[in-house]
């Protein structure tokens, strides 16, 4: 196996053992990098130098328990969706009118993983802003599908989602507005975590929709996404609308045997037969683990799309208005047209005359779906749902119809309006395309959802397989 | 007969808290003639990702002067966005409060207060020839936001409203309200009605079609001179049955006159929304209550208990509008109880007789009691005795009818009118002399 194959846990298991050194590790990345990036475009700029001497750094320093323990992630290289700001390292959000900005500072996601001990190995390539479910909205050109290179990869995060897949990186960073971090997952056949909205501090990242951003990551496994939670959680003094709840220890919950655990299946209407059959195997797998099936309904969850279009780029509108032309070297006229649409569409609902009809309304469902999902979790523990109904589409296939686009993210977008957390897991293939499914948790029970998830995923551990590149 | 329209003024205050730090982050907030730029970070910036994070301080403070301005404060507050484009604004939008402000309906001198809210203040922009530049020192200080009812019926009633306004912000320690440094910048909305049916309070659909706004007013005397020429202007105009245009009107010192600075035509829709990054604010009843027991006596209060301990309305009012005088007056209060002393020591610190910052208030009650007041001429002693009999006969007669309670209350008066200066012994001979003629 090489080096860049390996899962975080893996990989620290190797350098604590003297198997093999960061630098190594490093060199590996980057050689599958120069072999992979070609075919895929999941990177905006590769941190090569500065990779390469922070390894030489943690090597000195080595991997003795003293370190491991202040440094869960000495010397693991990592992919960072180029959304996060990060401190002397150019800073795009895929888009062209920041092609040249390099923040002064970390994101505090960033400044958290370099303190326990992570490598920014690359910034990984998006939609512009995030906007999109594709990856084509990228001005920096589409990323591919590792596993069928004339399919999207999924967005927005859909970089950090090929990225991991193709093994180029250990692990990478992605955000969740609307599914962007679980859809690429589902796409790329990687595990994909969107914690609860005020689990992760935001500080840093470019927001997309302030109310719905979610900062998450794409793994290998269960057992990585508990790793990177644990160091990522946590109120940071400069989110403010991060609760002081306490942050579990993710990892050691992982393996205790589920118990009295009660799943509430969720299955939306239109779904193609091969991927309901994976998606009902992923829950006689479940069930075989002592998990109780129902099945639940969300009353309000045909209007989540429609809340979800106006919400989002209301605040859209106001979180893109900074780049006016002012500052940061370009003007207005440089955004992509998927930008433009969602700033008329924002700066539309919220005129004086209709916000009542649109914003106004909008939140009122937003309220609705909240409460549906609080009334089913006093009857369920976990929602299970498909992440999408359909498998990784072709490149261009719905680039002309915007609408059909924004369907994609049918299963996601409840999850992001009502804050709560959700995974989303290799359930199976179909045609050599992955397929995953998604659990879903009250605020705040990420240790419940890895836990059911990591035990799925040792009873079927699809995550082990990987596209041929 | 012409014509007669009522003045309907309203009245925007704003003030820069002078916190020891930013609205929404850890920069300073005192900014005035700090090196352009040099007190910045991502979140005043607005750089992306930057995210606010509300001043707990400011919150207090602005709600403070509420509860000052008798106002109701709203147990749920939030801040919401304010969208505009302006160099001056690096979001893009402003941090403001739309319709949960923290402080709603307060009055003071009979003018409501419609709100007290907080917001961040903008970056200044520095005109030079052929550029402009900007200086972000200043974006992101706590900015409070009082607004008034049209309840302003001329520009020396606006005039006495805002001094004794700033006097309690001063008071309460939370700005400087300092108009040359641009720590309180005042804005006056004025219209002409004719004949509400209640020329106190206008209703809202009494209210005239049209609003001048005038900006940029940096003192309060040219809040009374706008005033009164736009009060000119405008009846002008109406007399010639035309309607004075909707429009922002700036001041011109030296024309002492205001002009046309833009039409209302070009009027934002700012599109307000709550903003997402700052979750609403519950404030509790307990922590109304806590800041309300912090909440100093008022200047007005202040003012009226220094006239109980037989200060004269000129006295107390001078006092009160110096803190420093009266804080040193309160010390003196603490030694002294005979009212013709405190008169005394009154005078002498009003007046500049003693060096307030040398002399400790006990080395002045000490001068004060030791020293006998300089002794009044006889001639000015008989003249005030003159003035208290005439005033006073019937105290006059009870005398002569033996009354001996009656020579106390006459020698009292003496002492008062003379604020202390008369020698009580003599004066009592003199009124003796007087009335036993």
């Amino acid at each position: 196996m090489a080096l860049n194959e390996l899962t975080i846990h893996a990989a620290r298991t190797g350098l604590q053992a003297k198997q093999f050194s960061s630098t190594e590790l490093v060199k590996a990345c980057l050689a599958r990098i120069k072999q992979t990036e070609s075919k895929i475009n999941a990177l905006i700029t590769v941190c090569e130098p500065s990779a390469l001497r922070e390894a030489k750094k943690a090597d000195q320093n080595g991997y003795q328990p003293s370190v491991a323990s202040r440094q869960p992630l000495a010397g693991i290289p990592l992919v960072i969706k180029d959304i996060f700001s990060t401190k002397g390292i150019k800073t795009t959000a895929g888009a062209k009118l920041l092609a040249n900005y390099v923040p002064v500072y970390d994101a505090t996601v960033v400044t958290r993983l370099k303190h326990a001990g992570a490598i920014i190995l690359a910034k990984a390539n998006l939609d512009a802003w995030a906007h999109g479910s594709s990856g084509e909205n990228s001005e920096f050109g589409p990323t591919k599908n590792p596993w069928d290179l004339s399919r999207v990869p999924g967005g927005s995060s859909s970089g950090s989602a090929a990225s991991v897949a193709a093994d180029q990186c250990l692990a990478a960073m992605g955000t969740d507005t609307g599914g962007s971090v679980r859809l690429p997952a589902s796409f790329c056949g990687v595990v994909g975590l969107k914690p609860t909205y005020g689990r992760v501090s935001r500080y840093g990242a470019i927001a997309l929709a302030s109310s719905l951003d979610s900062m998450g990551h794409l793994t290998k496994d269960v057992t990585d996404a508990a790793l990177i939670l644990q160091i990522t959680a946590g109120p940071d003094g400069r989110d403010a609308t991060m609760p002081d709840q306490p942050v579990p220890d993710y990892q050691k919950n992982l393996s205790p045997p589920l118990k009295n655990l009660t799943i509430g299946s969720l299955l939306p209407a239109k779904m193609a037969p091969p991927l309901k059959k994976i998606y009902q195997q992923a829950l006689t797998v479940l069930a075989k683990q002592g998990a109780k099936m129902i099945s639940v309904k969300l009353p309000h969850l045909d209007f989540a799309i429609a809340a979800y279009y106006l919400i989002m780029s209301s605040e859209v509108s106001a979180n893109l208005a900074r780049f006016d032309g002012t500052r940061f070297g370009a003007d207005r006229q440089k955004f992509g047209a998927e930008a433009k649409r969602r700033i008329m569409l924002g700066t539309y609902a919220l005129s004086a005359g209709y916000y009542d009809a649109y914003y106004r309304q909008a939140l009122k469902v937003r309220t609705l779906i909240a409460q549906d999902f609080a009334q089913t979790f006093t009857k369920v523990d976990l929602i299970a749902t498909p992440v999408s109904p359909e498998l990784p589409f072709k490149l261009g296939e719905k680039t002309a119809d915007p609408l059909k686009m924004y369907l994609s993210d049918l299963l996601t977008v409840p999850a992001n309006l009502a804050g709560l957390p959700a995974l989303s897991i290799p359930s199976g293939y179909v045609k050599q395309l992955p397929v995953g499914i998604q659990f879903l948790g009250p605020l705040f029970s990420e240790a419940k959802i890895l836990q059911t998830a990591y035990h799925y995923e040792q009873q079927a551990p699809w995550q082990k397989k990987r596209p041929r590149l | 007969m012409a014509k007669t329209w009522l003045t309907i003024i309203g009245l925007e205050i704003h003030a820069e808290l002078k916190t020891a730090s930013k609205m929404f982050c850890h920069c300073p907030a005192d900014h005035f003639g700090r090196p352009a730029n040099s007190q910045t970070c991502p979140v005043c910036l607005g750089l992306p990702g930057a995210l606010p994070f509300a001043n707990r301080q400011a919150i207090a403070w602005t709600i403070k002067t509420g509860l000052a301005l008798d106002c109701q404060v709203n147990t749920v507050a939030k801040f919401d966005r304010k969208n505009y484009f302006y160099p001056d604004l690096p979001k893009g939008y402003q941090i403001s409060q739309y319709d949960q402000p923290f402080c709603q309906h307060g009055q003071l001198d009979g003018i409501r207060l419609r709100r007290v809210h907080l917001e961040e203040d903008t970056a200044k922009m520095v005109h030079q020839p052929g550029q402009t530049l900007v200086d972000f020192n200043r974006a992101g200080v706590p900015l409070m936001e009082i607004v008034t009812e049209p309840d302003s019926r001329n520009g020396q009633q606006a005039k006495a409203f805002l001094k004794h306004l700033q006097q309690i912000i001063r008071h309460l320690k939370v700005s400087d309200c300092d108009m040359e440094k641009g720590s309180m910048r005042l804005e006056v909305n004025i219209s002409l009605s004719r004949n509400p049916v209640n020329q106190l309070r206008v209703t809202s659909d009494e209210l005239p079609k049209y609003k001048v706004e005038i900006k940029n007013l940096n003192s309060f005397r040219f809040v009374e001179r706008a005033i009164n020429y736009e009060i000119t202007r405008q009846t002008a105009l109406l007399r010639s049955g035309r309607q004075p245009r909707q429009e922002t009107r700036g001041w011109d010192t030296k024309k002492q006159q205001t002009y046309s600075q833009r039409s209302k035509e070009e009027a934002h829709d700012y599109r307000y929304f709550p903003e997402p990054d700052l979750p609403p604010l519950k404030i509790s009843r307990r922590q109304i209550n806590l800041i309300k027991k912090q909440l100093p006596e008022l200047p007005a209060g202040q003012q009226q208990r220094f006239q109980q301990q037989g200060l004269t309305e000129y006295q107390a009012r001078v006092l009160v509008s110096h803190p420093q005088k009266a804080q040193y007056f309160e010390k003196v209060m603490l030694t002294i109880k005979n009212k013709i002393k405190i008169n005394l020591a009154a005078n002498l610190i009003i007046n500049n007789k003693i060096n307030f910052q040398k002399t400790s208030p006990r080395q002045l009650v000490a001068q004060i009691t030791q020293k006998q007041p300089p002794p009044l001429g006889a001639s000015r002693l008989q003249l005030i005795i003159k003035q208290i009999l005439d005033k006073h006969p019937k105290a006059a007669a009870d005398y002569r009818q033996g009354k001996a309670g009656a020579i106390k209350f006459l020698v009292g008066q003496v002492m008062s009118q003379s604020r202390g200066r008369a020698n009580p012994d003599q004066t009592r001979q003199a009124i003796k002399s007087l009335l036993d003629k």
